[in-house]
């Protein structure tokens, strides 16, 4: 088996493993591999033909594909080793990789590793969804990489499931193919994304129907037709030929859910400290796996917050942070937190690299307000009195070190508003 | 000519068999006749094999611990088919998990049943079996919810892939001389006391004998060529969830519960493509076609498995799936040869047919071969060996100038969909495509490779992924 190695291994080529690849190469490190299993880097936004997107990297309204090439080829321009179509299908322990390319498995060796696999839409059969299982039932990410890089279309007439942000972009995609979508459906008493969103699918034509669930697909060969409980409670059917399952983002973290790595259960990514360092030290995270689902511009600036923490750990700068407390969560409200470790320095270690997270992200399981701490024994150490929204990021700052180094224990809390 | 496509006239020649039906069972008969020296054509009246009873279900190899006794036509064909299994799956390059089960006992009185079904097995031949004690079953599998109170160990249950098993065998049998034809319905037919004249929606067809392995349709066949049925199908569903592959490692062994009348109960079983498996209901229904999942049945088994093995409830649900059973009136098989007529009915195989299905074709000729019919079995047979796509691998993704990953879940080639659409026996659906390759099968389904599949199968399938281009 051939074998290479290099200094830094980034898997996944998103917005975030090319934001870390260009930052760790501008900062000095020359021997960076970006792996993208993709014929071509950029992730997601790749084929997400729309704008806006590239106003915080760019400086101006850029659609997907556009950005994607340009967070690839200022990568390469700064030096990062480019190997796409290759799949990584296993990690191990002293930073070994196994990959599969079109000339078979090699390894690869690295001394450190940032995971970057980003996440994905929960597709129709994680949801548990009655019916037949016909042609025609994609996810936003299927239907637009069809439309966008193929030039194809699954269906004419949809269904749309889900009201998040993607499902908008679900929702233009349609648009810019010259699909008709048949309604939006969302469970929800209001729509996931912002409110104002709710106004796109009106302008378009498209029926927006709140507190309205799909109740089975119908259909032999290809879908025929829904049925789907309106807000009264009645069942109705709607003839369609094709049902977009948008959102619900979940991590996309097989690699490490097969791997030695610890993982966190909530996020369903690896535990990371407010480095994106993993329970081996080796191996870092960062974007969309690590908290499913941030816009690009946020991946794209976390990638680069974090590529100070690698290159520091290169030079054994992070060996200082020896004492790893954990953060414990017993709030039925909060979904998921990261980091869920944080590293603190000894006393007199002089000066460390800044974090990737200066903030501790939260999600909550609904729309809610009240008071978000993190405590210690001996009480509060940083809160804030917040309005959370459905899949819609929270931060709580961290505190200082200083502050830290006396605890022994960390919790975060919450408590619910009483109205 | 093993294969006559959509557009080549079909022969009007005199074959020795024609098999009716091309699920595990008929995929089966036309390896053992055609090995037997018979000439032989499969028709199909859907476009691809294994389209009906044999595209679902729980790809166990039974070794009939638990069958009906000894003199049962299940019992006899279970330890044969187990057998012949083991024998050939090696030359014909499929895969076998020895995994073992454990029907367990969750109360005093499931521990109790267990002794009736050790004697059973000893009955049936399985000699291995024995009974465990809650320790021994938790220091075997412990993720297994500790209040288990026994279990009975059978080592010899195993796992199989159960679309490449049969595809093997219908594709031995066309090496070896026979024929298929698919998108052949059989629409009636005369037996002049010599020969069957067979209607079909491909034209005439002749043959000196008749088999009837039409599965969810066999009392229907019956009743079009002999007009009459010893029994009648009352189709069964089985609803099915699929866990992650990150579930795999909770498991050792197939996990099964003390049975009851109506069926075998749901068991929590390993895959070969290394994911978890818990299934299947039991729902009598009307519809012979209708294979639609339903909610709250797949609530059901999620919650059903998170009690067999509570770290389940950690774990997410990549696919779920419905198969149906072709049971009837009856408890055993109704394998019966009218010789009068030429005509053979192999029917309800009602959940065991995967791993009974060599056996039957066995039993079914030799009850062949007591009617004086005579044929020289092949003496240098051809042995194919088929693509290898289950987990223990090796795997294309691994090897050489394999073209690339297309679908990333489960590590499907280029090469391997490429091999499969222009191979023999070439899928007719994007269904047939996913039983050969698996690819869109994995946690995402289709997320990513979706779009490259459209592209890749276009003009391959009747049913296109894409409806237009832009």
């Amino acid at each position: 088996m051939k074998t290479s190695s290099c200094r830094v291994a980034i898997i996944g080529g998103g917005p975030s493993g090319l934001a870390l690849a260009a930052e760790l190469a501008r900062g000095g490190i020359d021997d960076v591999v970006l792996l993208e299993r993709e014929a071509n880097a950029g992730g997601i936004p790749r084929h997400c033909g729309h704008s806006p997107f590239g106003l915080r990297e760019f400086h101006r309204i850029l659609s997907g594909p556009e950005y994607a090439r340009r967070l690839a080829s200022r990568a390469q321009r700064l030096g990062t080793r480019l190997r796409t179509a290759a799949t990584v299908t296993e990690i191990g322990q002293q930073g070994n990789l196994t990959l599969s390319t079109v000339a078979g498995i090699e390894s690869l060796i690295a001394e450190k590793i940032v995971i970057c696999t980003g996440n994905r839409e929960t597709p129709r059969a994680a949801r548990l969804v009655s019916g037949s299982r016909p042609l025609g039932i994609v996810t936003t990410g299927a239907l637009q990489s069809m439309v966008y890089l193929k030039h194809r279309l699954p269906f004419t007439r949809p269904l749309i499931v889900g009201s998040e942000l993607v499902s908008f972009s679900a929702l233009l995609t349609c648009r810019h193919a010259g699909i008709k979508p048949v309604a939006m459906i969302d469970s929800h008493a209001r729509v996931i994304a912002w409110r104002g969103a709710a106004l796109l699918p009106r302008l378009l034509g498209t029926r927006l129907l709140l507190n309205a669930s799909l109740q089975a697909i119908h259909g032999e060969e290809r879908v025929t037709e829904v049925t789907i409980r309106d807000a009264r409670g009645d069942l109705m059917s709607l003839e369609c030929d094709g049902v977009i399952f948008s959102g619900n983002f979940v991590s996309e973290s097989s690699l490490v859910r097969a791997s030695h790595l610890e993982l966190d259960a909530a996020s369903g990514g690896p535990r990371v400290d407010q480095y994106g360092r993993c329970s081996d030290e080796d191996y870092f995270a960062c974007g969309n796996m690590l908290h499913p689902v941030d816009t690009a511009a946020w991946c794209w600036a976390e990638g680069a917050h974090t590529a100070a923490g690698v290159h520091a750990s290169l030079a054994g700068r992070l060996n200082a942070l020896q004492r790893r407390l954990q953060v414990n969560c017993g709030s039925p409200a909060i979904r998921y937190f990261m980091p869920q470790v944080i590293a603190l320095p000894h006393p007199d270690c002089g000066t460390i690299p800044p974090a990737a997270h200066d903030s501790l992200q939260v999600r909550f399981n609904d729309n809610l307000s009240g008071r978000l701490a993190l405590c210690d024994e001996n009480g509060e150490l940083s809160a804030r009195n917040i309005r959370a929204r459905r899949e819609r990021r929270v931060l709580l700052p961290l505190p200082a070190y200083e502050r830290l180094s006396r605890s022994q224990s960390l919790s975060l809390e919450f408590q619910p508003t009483q109205d | 000519m093993p294969e006559y496509s959509c557009s080549d006239s079909l022969p009007g020649s005199l074959f020795d068999v024609i098999i009716v039906g091309s699920g595990v069972v008929g995929c089966a008969m036309a390896r053992r006749f055609t090995l037997e020296g018979a000439s032989v054509l499969v028709i199909e009246k859907a476009a691809d094999i294994l389209d009906g009873a044999s595209k679902a279900n729980s790809a166990i190899l039974h070794t009939g611990f638990d069958a009906p006794p000894p003199g049962s036509q299940e019992h006899g064909c279970l330890a044969d088919g187990y057998r012949e299994y083991l024998d050939i799956h090696a030359r014909l390059n499929l895969p076998l998990l020895e995994c073992g089960a454990l029907v367990l006992a969750w109360s005093s009185e499931e521990a109790d049943r267990l002794d009736g079904i050790l004697q059973n097995a000893r009955r049936n031949g399985v000699t291995s079996a024995r009974i465990l004690d809650a320790r021994q079953v938790l220091s075997r599998e412990p993720a297994v919810g500790d209040s288990v109170v026994a279990a009975l160990e059978v080592a010899g249950e195993s796992v199989i892939d159960p679309w490449s098993a049969p595809y093997a065998y219908l594709l031995q049998a066309l090496d070896n001389g026979a024929s298929l034809a698919r998108n052949c319905e059989l629409l009636g037919g005369d037996f002049d006391g010599v020969e069957w004249s067979l209607q079909t929606s491909r034209g005439q067809l002749r043959a000196r004998q008749v088999i009837n392995c039409a599965g969810l349709y066999g009392d229907l066949v019956n009743q079009l060529l002999i007009a009459e049925s010893n029994f009648e199908i009352r189709p069964r569903k089985g609803q099915f969830v699929v866990f992650d592959k990150s579930a795999r490692s909770l498991l050792n062994s197939i996990l099964l519960p003390v049975p009851t009348e109506i069926t075998k109960g749901i068991v929590v079983c390993p895959t070969l493509f290394g994911n978890l498996l818990v299934g299947p209901t039991a729902e009598e229904q009307q519809s012979r076609s209708d294979t639609g999942v339903e909610a709250n049945e797949l609530h059901a088994l999620v919650e059903r498995g998170g009690r067999i093995l509570p770290a389940l409830r950690r774990h997410t649900v990549t696919a779920t799936y419905a198969g149906i059973r072709p049971a009837s009136e009856h408890k055993d098989y109704q394998i019966q040869w009218y010789s009068e007529r030429n005509y053979c009915c192999v029917g309800a195989i009602r959940s065991t047919g995967l791993s009974a299905a060599l056996g039957i074709a066995s039993y079914v000729y030799r009850q062949y071969q007591d009617s004086e019919h005579r044929h020289v079995p092949l003496s240098n047979c051809q042995w194919p060996r088929v693509a290898q796509v289950a987990d223990p691998g090796p795997r294309d993704w691994q090897q050489p100038d394999n073209g690339g990953i297309v679908c990333h879940c489960e590590l499907v080639t280029r090469r391997e969909i490429e091999n499969a659409l222009s191979g023999p026996l070439a899928p007719g659906s994007l269904a047939g495509l996913k039983r050969r390759t698996r690819v869109t099968m994995g946690r995402c389904q289709g997320f990513y490779c979706s779009a490259e599949l459209c592209e890749l199968t276009e003009g391959c399938f009747e049913q296109p992924l894409a409806v237009a281009k832009k």
